[in-house]
């Protein structure tokens, strides 16, 4: 960010740490301390750790900012460094072959960066780098010149909702936060990711953590809280740590604790690391964890808002609603609400995975279609198979079929045809995906994570599951389908909390657009996509073997025998249908069905 | 105040019920398993939901406060529908072996099933079995009958302060138990027992002595302090076989542990039916004329001989306020000293 500096960048987000970021910076760190100009190099170069780039599949990715512009390379190790810094930056030259391609810009021109909008652009550890792009000002701003009516208003205006799933308008959360009668006030910042495959939290908070404890002293500001609690899960060991330094480097340079910014307004921040319940993103479960019980839902009314935390009036934000404030507050309601649609305004971060080209993380505009973030933002399908449906939402979310494609990304719409935004986890599934095994997967995972308070969801759950297992295994029996059915819209109903009402819905959004996926396990003991074990056979097609013996030599269980350039033989009984032999052979000779 | 409508009936309660309370009052029935009336609600059953107009889905009726102009249905074949799979789900995960159950003819389990005619179960799967068995005196813990309805936890927790229990592990493995699951070591009040729906808990000292059915039930007042609880003796054959008390009671059925198990004194052999007087070193069987006219003529003997404060006078805390009174009157008064005391300051 220093002019006629050079600057590096390098990704050390999770998936960038994962592949090799930290030995990327250090890399390059020490190779510009040995460069061939070292006192040059060394007082007009920096290497930077930078949060989360979005485009994890190209990891690790190193931005060269140098006399004004940026390089971006793509699956930098670190013994490609001495060349970058060799021929790019002393040299001036860069390194053609391993800068990202089309697909790297194409994964960006679709996107439109928000929250993301600083991540993988500042050092997250270091808050004079959010302070220099702007953060923390903002902040200053409205303590000393805004009425906390004021900002409420303007949060109303922008068009705000939720960002944990249910869309709830956030100006109005604070505004009943605001009313709520009580001297002593809480703002809760809810980190607890636990959707399989969404980490888009996650992402924010490793990327740029100012960005929530800014939204944070605003909120508190707005509703008249001087205590905050980031509530995080322990599994986030990158995202705990810069998010305590954050914390703690804010408050020595007093943005938070006693007078922040020179005010009258106190403000703190508590973090509260979970035990690895999923049902604690619930907020009345979560409160209950911060208070040191069992993380277990209550009923509501009364909602947090009126009795939450100790019972005081509680605000529960999302970490990307809390990440989007400042921003809001700084640029205002009518830029924000450019944004989106009528009733979704603003972007929404998505944790794009699955059978993608380009998985990672995505900020898009609310509204945009499932099409472009398929096709154009993430590629298409891997391997140049055929798209089946996306999962959204996660385990509370549903299946969209590929037919239906061109469909809105926003609350509304997705809620019309069974599935929801949710946290912004989007999983691509294509043709070798069973709808009927993904299913049962998320059915698995609510089921080991209900809390077992309420009936329908402890038991009616591993009902859920059971039927779906024996299906699965080619035992379903006419009428499960129905069974299928009334079980899941009775849990819906009578479930006591959020996590039991929305745990049938990847088996009912998969029962309403892949029936027929179901009927064939249940009716003709197949599954379609060749997924479940139970419903396949791996056999040797005779006429096709060459006797090369690859699939003799893969398989682990010794199904497989034969002799050399003769046909081979799989032992149905021996087999465990891992697959291996279907993976080696390189003649198509073996069989599936 | 709020004025209400339940199916069809508008009355008037205070704006501070519940919906269920509400419907108490008026003896309307609404299926309950988990709520107790001396507890806080805890909405897990979810058996007691209601219709109420213009919410999106049935409510809980046992965590919904009223609220002026609300009408709500408490029966119809939706909420029928809805409570029947329910319990379904419940009895799916029950051993169902009602004919050899302690509870058997007591059970709310056992009525509910009989009330929505649940004969055949649509669901049917895995149920829990645990082997371990509790070894503590008192309480039998059956986690196979458990249906996790709270009210022992919340009974432990909210009326006796200790917390022995709670819920442990997640989803369909969730269970009620004590820390690291060890056998259950607490003051024994028996709250537990007395709260739980089911069979799952029973007192061991009454285990197989017999059910519901031919007992007699015998209100008194138990003896063991001043506080004067009030209980009810099941006595069949002239023998009481356990104790339980009664919500209506002014100690709203709550025990001790001496209260609710210590009863089988009553019966003992060694019991004192009749006063002793020791002669010639033995204890002999005397008439309560008797006995006394020797305690008075003793008494007597000894103030006349070495003075009043010679004699000391200690009452037992199993004695109430008045005759702990009468006691100390006695004492100073009658016999004219002040060494009087009480065996709770011991």
């Amino acid at each position: 960010m220093t002019k006629n500096k050079t600057v590096v960048n390098v990704c050390m987000g999770t998936g960038g740490m994962a592949s090799g970021g930290a030995e990327v910076l250090q890399a390059f760190r020490a190779e510009l301390e040995a460069a061939a100009f070292p006192a040059e190099v060394k007082e007009h170069c920096l290497a930077h750790r930078v949060g989360c780039r979005g485009l994890c599949a190209k990891d690790v990715l190193v931005d060269v900012l140098t006399d004004g512009s940026v390089t971006t390379y793509q699956f930098i190790k670190p013994d490609m460094v001495p060349r970058i810094v060799t021929e790019h930056i002393i040299g001036k030259t860069p390194v053609a072959e391993w800068q990202v391609g089309e697909d790297y810009e194409n994964f960006h021109q679709k996107q439109v960066k928000i929250v993301l909008s600083d991540c993988g652009k500042i050092d997250p550890e270091d808050p004079d780098d959010y302070h220099a792009v702007g953060g923390y000002g903002t902040a200053r701003d409205v303590l000393t010149e805004w009425l906390p009516g004021e900002v409420i208003e303007e949060i109303k205006a922008s068009g705000l909702r939720g960002r944990g799933g249910a869309g709830f308008p956030t100006g109005l959360k604070w505004e009943l936060g605001r009313k709520a009668r009580g001297d002593i006030k809480y703002i809760i910042c809810n980190a607890d990711e636990g959707d399989p495959g969404a980490f888009m939290d996650r992402a924010v908070i490793e990327g740029n953590p100012h960005a929530v404890i800014e939204g944070m002293i605003i909120a508190a500001y707005a509703i008249g809280a001087h205590h905050g609690y980031v509530y995080i899960r322990a599994e986030y060991p990158l995202a705990v740590e810069r998010l305590k330094l954050a914390i703690e480097r804010a408050r020595r340079r007093l943005f938070l604790g006693r007078n922040i910014f020179g005010t009258t307004f106190d403000f703190d921040i508590q973090v509260k690391l979970g035990a690895g319940a999923f049902v604690c993103g619930e907020e009345t479960a979560l409160i209950a964890s911060i208070e040191g019980q069992r993380g277990m839902p209550r009923p509501k009314p009364p909602f947090p808002v009126n009795k939450g935390l100790w019972q005081r009036p509680t605000v529960i934000n999302n970490v990307e609603t809390l990440a989007n404030v400042p921003y809001i507050m700084r640029r205002g309601y009518q830029w924000y609400a450019s944004h989106g649609t009528e009733r979704s305004r603003g972007t929404k971060v998505f944790a794009l995975t699955g059978k993608i080209k380009n998985p990672g993380l995505i900020e898009v505009p609310m509204g945009i279609t499932l099409r472009e973030i398929i096709e154009d933002i993430g590629g298409g399908i891997e391997g140049g198979k055929k798209l089946k449906a996306v999962q959204t939402g996660g385990p509370s979310g549903g299946c969209i079929p590929a037919n239906m494609l061109d469909i809105n990304v926003d609350y509304e719409s997705l809620a019309k045809v069974g599935s929801i935004v949710g946290s912004g986890g989007m999983i691509v599934l294509d043709e070798d995906n069973c709808m009927v095994n993904m299913a049962k997967y998320f059915i698995q995972f609510t089921q080991e994570e209900s809390c077992g308070k309420c009936v329908p969801c402890r038991i009616g759950t591993k009902r859920l599951l059971e039927i779906m297992e024996r299906i699965t295994k080619g035992q379903g029996k006419e009428g499960d389908l129905e069974l299928l059915d009334t079980l899941s819209n009775s849990i819906k109903v009578t479930s006591l909390c959020g996590l039991g009402q929305t745990a049938p819905n990847p088996v009912l959004s998969t029962l309403k657009y892949f029936r027929e996926e179901f009927e064939a396990h249940v009716r003709d003991k197949k599954c379609p996509a060749k997924v479940c074990k139970d419903l396949i056979t791996y056999s040797i097609i005779e006429g096709a073997c060459k006797g090369c013996g690859a699939c003799l030599r893969a398989c682990p269980a010794g199904a497989v025998t034969g002799e050399k350039k003769k046909p081979h033989k799989i032992d149905p009984d021996i087999c465990i249908k891992c697959g291996a032999c279907f993976e080696a052979c390189k003649f198509k000779s073996v069989g599936r069905d | 105040m709020a004025r209400i409508t339940i199916n069809g009936k508008t009355i008037e309660v205070a704006d501070t019920a519940t919906i269920l309370q509400a419907a108490k009052l008026h003896k309307i029935p609404i299926p309950t398993l988990c709520h107790h009336p001396k507890l806080t609600p805890f909405g897990g059953c979810r058996l007691c939901i209601v219709e109420v107009k213009g919410m999106p889905k049935p409510v809980t009726s046992c965590t919904t406060t009223v609220g002026n102009g609300m009408e709500i249905t408490t029966s119809s074949p939706y909420l029928q529908e809805l409570r029947k799979t329910v319990l379904e789900l419940i009895l799916s995960d029950h051993p169902n072996d009602c004919m050899i159950c302690e509870k058997a003819g007591d059970c709310t389990l056992q009525n509910l099933a009989y009330d929505y005619g649940i004969r055949e179960n649509r669901f049917q799967g895995e149920r829990r079995t645990y082997a371990k068995r509790d070894n503590n005196p008192f309480v039998e813990r059956d986690l196979e009958k458990c249906i996790l309805c709270g009210r022992c936890v919340k009974a432990c927790d909210e009326i006796q302060g200790v917390e022995a229990i709670d819920f442990g592990y997640r989803g369909f493995n969730s269970k009620i138990c004590t820390s690291y699951e060890q056998d259950l070591d607490c003051e024994f009040c028996g709250q537990c027992i007395s709260v739980c729906p089911t069979g799952a808990l029973t007192g061991k000292l009454w285990i197989r002595k017999g059910r519901k059915d031919h007992q007699e039930e015998v209100d008194t007042i138990c003896t063991y302090c001043g506080t004067g609880c009030t209980i009810t003796a099941h006595v069949k054959d002239n023998e009481i076989l356990k104790i339980t008390s009664k919500e209506q009671t002014m100690n709203e059925g709550w025990l001790c542990v001496k209260g609710r198990f210590g009863y089988r004194f009553v019966n003992s052999p060694e019991r004192l039916t009749r006063p002793l007087i020791k002669r010639n070193g033995a204890f002999e069987e005397a008439s309560w004329p008797e006995a006394l006219d020797h305690v008075a003529k003793r008494l007597v003997e000894i103030k006349a001989g070495y003075g009043a404060d010679a004699i000391g006078g200690l009452s037992s805390a199993r004695c109430t306020n008045e005759e702990n009174y009468a006691f100390q009157k006695l004492i100073r008064a009658g016999i004219g000293t002040n060494n009087v005391d009480h065996c709770a300051r011991l």
